[in-house]
């Protein structure tokens, strides 16, 4: 109904990635379901566009992350929600310097080769997206608007209502720890030795 | 002059917002010398890269 050309598989894997993207931005399974479900009803109103488009995955995906704006800006209104500057501590990272504050031997960054030859590895794609699971929920969110949504960071200050430079470290943080997940359990793992 | 935790802390700053004259210029200082960083300078990237591709992909 949807696609002409597509099966029930297609929806199906479709809405399977919409709820995973939902539930990593919002760590909440009902919402990321209402969310999904909105942007399934906004395509199907317009379904003559989604038909024609050559890329319908892009256009719902679109969709989703103004849904999911929505609902953050919806949760940053009510007083329930805390913004944990500190969910990853300042010190977090202290092991990985010396007291000059250089790399240690055995943590100095090395090269990950030809890193964007992993994008084709279903493998790779399951550990980015455990790893992106590991951040704490409020430092997810931010990196999320950052990265995935394509928020400036003066608006995640602005819709979070924390400071420019409480902001810049949580982004600073979350990707440091993103960089140690793909390392460790990517980069120099053996999972990708088996896989590419 | 930077040391690594320092870099490492302006690089991903400059993900975000554009640096000084000065830290730039003390970046590229540092990342001359400093192979670690410059590795951790092209991850950035990378994370970035996999972030806009990760509601691309098809799974």
């Amino acid at each position: 109904m949807l696609n002409p050309d597509g099966s029930i598989d297609e929806l199906a894997s479709l809405r399977r990635d919409m709820l995973k993207f939902a539930r990593l931005q919002l760590r909440d399974d009902a919402s990321a379901e209402d969310a999904v479900q909105e942007a399934f009803a906004a395509a199907l109103s317009g379904q003559k566009q989604f038909n024609n488009r050559a890329q319908p995955k892009t256009w719902v995906f679109a969709i989703l992350k103004n849904k999911i704006v929505d609902i953050i800006r919806e949760r940053v209104r009510s007083p329930s929600t805390a913004i944990a500057v500190d969910e990853i501590p300042e010190d977090a990272y202290d092991d990985l310097f010396n007291e000059k504050g250089f790399w240690q031997d055995d943590t100095r960054p090395s090269s990950w080769g030809d890193p964007e030859s992993s994008f084709s590895s279903r493998q790779f794609w399951r550990v980015f997206e455990i790893c992106l699971a590991r951040l704490p929920e409020n430092t997810a969110r931010v990196f999320m608007m950052r990265e995935m949504l394509g928020f400036e960071t003066e608006e995640i200050c602005k819709e979070l209502a924390i400071s420019p430079t409480n902001c810049w470290v949580v982004l600073h943080r979350a990707r440091m720890r993103l960089r140690l997940c793909l390392d460790e359990q990517w980069f120099n793992s053996e999972n990708r030795d088996a896989e590419l | 002059m930077l040391n690594c935790k320092q870099a490492a802390a302006l690089m991903s700053q400059e993900m975000d917002k554009e640096l000084g004259m000065m830290q730039k210029m003390n970046l590229r200082v540092h990342l001359m010398m400093c192979s670690g960083c410059r590795n951790f300078g092209k991850q950035m990237e990378f994370l970035r890269q996999g972030c806009r591709k990760f509601i691309q992909q098809d799974s």
